[in-house]
């Protein structure tokens, strides 16, 4: 995965959640602290940060659950879209 | 590249307000308000004033002006009516599910018809035995013999549920919960109407029975097992029509007992002489102002796309509903016995602002959200994030 895509996600959990030792394998949801309302913001980031729409396909809980996870969403999202950005 | 646009990309935040107010805000007064009582009386709005909304360009406002002018929006029409308000909370939730991830065939035959009010929609959450916490829906939607989905489940208070011609449904799959696109002439949905509402009484609610419903494999939003992320962002879009409509209210509140303070006299002295109802003019005038001022932020936050929107929607939410409880209470006590008569509209306000304090997640919903935030961004609350932790339950989604 590409280390910074990596480093703003984990950078936006820890904004979020100061203190928190955060591995970038670790199941986010399974730490006690995320709600629906911080899946939410999760997806709100992710699409301003790297200035994209998940598309329905990908807008699976797997996606959101690791750094590591939602670092390969945001490569596969773009790669997607630029795979469809042929000439008009 | 596709832009982001998890809220309306339309800016309109750097409008002069008054510019965005000033349509509604005409049509609010000469068309709404003067009915809006009756409307309560009769526990409906007519079929034609929803048409007039929708000349006005109302019911397509979450995707079509931008999220400052549809919080202004909301809080005109709940200025004058929050019945017709909440029809066009719910029905915005649902055109925004149906925007931000329905499914090309559900977009291509529900999103111009649901932009421009020719067809309605509603969201179908609450249970009688869940409540609006969406980790116990018992609905059920299970996979069809030949593709699609069966659909189970007895859904409660669905505001606009009478009307609505599209619904937005949370039910359980193998995968969680999953949110639906249910058309209301789908065979085996039967909807009955609720009356003898404390408040919104005119809002259309009813309760909805699905019985063995057919739906197309189109009708997921999303994917399967997303409802909580979904059911997350349209309330949240909800809750910010609510706290705008609830400072409509406190504006009504505060016009008509200003309006009574300055016209009632009593013992030959008009009321607003007297500094304990001025105590109470003032409550009202500030609490408008520190209300109307948290939806403002919100809104300019979702405009931007900012992940802060969240948390700010339920601060605005919060403040603006007990604001508006209070607010009518207070103009209530200002207006003596004709306040607690059909003979004034504050009686209206009254009950509807209580309903204002439940809906899109009740006042200690928020306050256990708000905290939640407020702990966890000073560092408290913070396990070791190691892999291979201990699952944890989901929360509420309200």
């Amino acid at each position: 995965m590409s280390e910074q895509t990596g480093t703003r996600i984990r950078d936006f959990i820890l904004t979020r959640f100061p203190g928190v030792e955060l591995d970038d394998r670790v199941d986010i949801f399974t730490l006690g602290f995320v709600n629906s309302l911080f899946a939410m913001e999760l997806v709100m980031f992710l699409e301003k940060e790297f200035d994209l729409r998940i598309p329905n396909e990908e807008m699976s809980l797997d996606n959101f659950r690791t750094v590591e996870g939602m670092s390969a969403l945001v490569a596969r999202v773009r790669a997607g879209a630029s795979a469809g950005a042929g000439p008009a | 590249m596709t832009p982001a646009a998890t809220f309306s990309a339309t800016p309109s935040s750097d409008v002069d307000e008054a510019a965005l107010r000033a349509g509604p805000r005409a049509f609010v007064d000469a068309e709404l308000a003067p009915r809006a009582d009756a409307f309560d009386e009769a526990a409906e709005i007519p079929e034609w004033f929803l048409t007039s909304l929708a000349e006005q360009g109302m019911w397509g406002a979450v995707r079509t002006g931008g999220m400052v002018a549809f919080g202004v929006l909301h809080e005109e029409v709940g200025r004058g009516c929050s019945s017709a308000r909440s029809l066009l909370t719910v029905h915005s939730m649902a055109l925004y599910a149906l925007d931000r991830w329905g499914s090309a065939a559900m977009r291509e035959r529900w999103l111009d018809p649901m932009t421009e009010g020719g067809r309605l929609g509603a969201f179908c959450l609450t249970e009688p035995g869940a409540g609006s916490d969406i980790t116990a829906v018992a609905a059920t939607a299970r996979p069809a013999p030949g593709g699609g989905w069966l659909l189970d489940g007895h859904k409660k208070w669905v505001t606009g549920g009478e009307r609505a011609d599209l619904l937005l449904v949370f039910a359980r799959t193998e995968r969680g919960v999953s949110a639906f696109l249910v058309p209301a002439d789908t065979p085996g949905l039967t909807r009955t109407p609720v009356r003898g509402l404390l408040g919104t009484r005119a809002a259309l609610t009813a309760e909805i029975r699905f019985d063995g419903c057919r739906l197309p494999a189109e009708a997921l939003l999303g994917a399967e097992g997303m409802g909580t992320a979904i059911a997350a962002g349209v309330l949240d879009i909800g809750r910010y029509s609510v706290a705008s409509g609830s400072v409509g209210i406190v504006q009504a509140c505060l016009d008509a007992s200003v309006h009574h303070a300055t016209t009632r006299r009593q013992g030959g002295v008009l009321i607003g002489r007297h500094q304990l109802i001025q105590k109470m003019i003032t409550e009202m005038a500030v609490n408008l102002r520190a209300a109307r001022a948290l939806c403002l932020r919100a809104g300019r936050l979702k405009e931007a796309g900012d992940p802060a929107t969240i948390v700010e929607t339920c601060a605005a939410k919060y403040l603006a509903s007990v604001s508006a409880m209070r607010a009518a209470t207070d103009a209530v006590q200002i207006h003596g016995a004709s306040g607690c008569s059909a003979e004034r509209s504050v009686a209206r306000y009254f009950r509807d602002a209580k309903i204002m304090e439940i809906i899109e997640g009740s006042s200690q919903i928020q306050e256990v959200l708000i905290a939640q935030h407020a702990l966890t961004a000073a560092g408290g609350a913070r396990p070791a994030a190691r892999a291979g932790a201990p699952a944890a339950p989901e929360g509420s989604t309200a």
